[in-house]
């Protein structure tokens, strides 16, 4: 069968390389551009783990093919910090709420919470549930993540990476031991 | 999973999708593809090309024409369920887009390829039902208009033939008129176990999820509520007809017992008080 040139922006930069029409987003992602944040999860449109951000909007990458995403905007978790800078506030949330347990489903959870802050910057605990009605997580329970969101609502810049190590490090660590 | 493999065009307009389609053996339409990739990924279809139809900005919107709304084959439902337009003449329309899997997938699925996949278990099948649409399809030759209760006829079946496109549907205006939706699911995202969608008005529908091998018109229950039966006698009507299977989500007797309820509690919510 045939392949078919895709030129997709990823993360800011233009990426082109020909396909098979039947590769999905998710797996474009992974094994052709090597950025494996993006997680397979169940892959039948459930869970979530793949969220990424596709023109602006919240999609499952494990049902989009990537000739669908043809001259389209695509955000990934890699896209969020780059090596070396803060995270983001929505980052930082899962980081200072305890957001994550196992992890598998964070990188979808915060795309999906991202995607949610870009169009609605102060969202309810009901809003933030409905938008994470597509997210499955088994560890949590889902509360620390409402709390993650809602931290990255009272802090829309962050904090500092410096300021935020000495936040979550308890002064007396180290002290006695 | 990943589907058979399959040839991939991109057709740049309605007329150009359906030469497409004549040219090519075992073709298919693909639109937002959050029914058929799914399907093609579980191996259920397959297709030795995809006409990718998802770009076609010409069937995407939401019309008022005087009388009747049109929405476009290809309205996302994420349009369809936050539409002002929608909310104030078909709240029962917009409000089941909104129940249609989770944000993401409302965010990448359309209207049209929802109702021609014709999945009993989908949501919006019953919310053009109970609203009584006219389906538009369209091919070569032109197009010709189909009353929803004709549409789905098997199975994932409608009335669509080799070679039409469905490209619009069209909803009486119903202003001011009661109308409810009542879903009963295990988790936030998943299909119905049953669902039932309450028209009132002069053209009242009552239509269910899952209660069939098809998406259901609740014939005797829509008769009920024309004649201002009581809404006990609308409860007591609206499994007539159905054909409900067992899974291992519900037994027969409870997706019965289940349809029952949820209209009953449908028709309070709508506000409904008989006429009689």
């Amino acid at each position: 069968m045939s392949t078919v040139s895709v030129s997709v922006t990823v993360n800011g930069d233009v990426r082109t390389h020909d396909v098979e029409p039947r590769v999905l987003l998710v797996h474009y992602l992974r094994d052709v551009l090597r950025l494996t944040g993006t997680h397979v999860g169940c892959d039948t449109s459930n869970c979530g783990a793949c969220t990424v951000i596709l023109d602006g909007v919240a999609a499952k990458s494990c049902t989009v093919l990537a000739v669908q995403a043809r001259g389209c905007s695509v955000t990934t978790i890699e896209g969020l910090a780059g090596p070396g800078e803060p995270l983001s506030p929505v980052q930082q949330g899962f980081h200072q709420e305890h957001g994550l347990q196992c992890g598998y489903c964070t990188p979808g959870m915060v795309m999906a919470c991202t995607a949610l802050l870009s169009q609605n910057p102060d969202p309810t605990e009901d809003e933030i549930r409905h938008a994470l009605e597509g997210n499955l997580c088994r560890c949590t329970g889902y509360q620390m993540i409402v709390n993650a969101v809602r931290w990255a609502v009272e802090h829309p810049d962050g904090i500092p990476e410096s300021s935020e190590a000495a936040a979550s490090a308890p002064s007396s660590v180290g002290a006695s031991s | 999973m990943i589907s058979a493999s399959f040839d991939y065009v991109e057709a740049t307009s309605v007329q150009h999708a359906l030469a497409l389609y004549a040219e090519h053996d075992d073709a298919k339409f693909l639109a937002g593809g959050h029914s058929l990739v799914p399907m093609m990924k579980l191996r259920l279809v397959s297709a030795n090309v995809l006409i990718d139809i998802g770009r076609l900005a010409e069937l995407s919107y939401i019309e008022d024409r005087g009388d009747h709304i049109a929405v476009g084959a290809l309205t996302r439902h994420c349009d369809v369920e936050t539409s002002p337009l929608l909310a104030e003449h078909l709240g029962l329309l917009a409000h089941v887009a909104g129940h249609v899997g989770d944000p993401q997938v409302r965010n990448r699925g359309t209207m049209g390829g929802s109702l021609v996949h014709g999945d009993p278990a989908a949501d919006l099948p019953a919310a053009v039902l109970a609203l009584g649409a006219t389906m538009v399809l369209t091919s070569a030759s032109g197009t010709r208009l189909v009353p929803a209760h004709e549409f789905f006829v098997g199975f994932l079946e409608t009335a669509l033939n080799d070679g039409e496109l469905l490209t619009e549907v069209r909803f009486a205006k119903r202003t001011g008129e009661g109308w409810a939706y009542e879903k009963f699911n295990r988790r936030a995202m998943d299909y119905a176990i049953v669902a039932v969608a309450v028209q009132l008005g002069q053209q009242p529908g009552v239509a269910l999820v899952n209660m069939n091998t098809t998406p259901h018109l609740a014939v005797a229950a829509t008769s009920a509520l024309a004649a201002g039966a009581s809404a006990a006698a609308v409860v007591e009507a609206v499994a007539e007809g159905t054909e409900p299977w067992s899974d291992g989500n519900a037994t027969p007797e409870y997706r019965t017992h289940l349809a029952r309820e949820l209209t009953r509690r449908a028709l309070a919510r709508a506000g409904y008080t008989a006429e009689a």
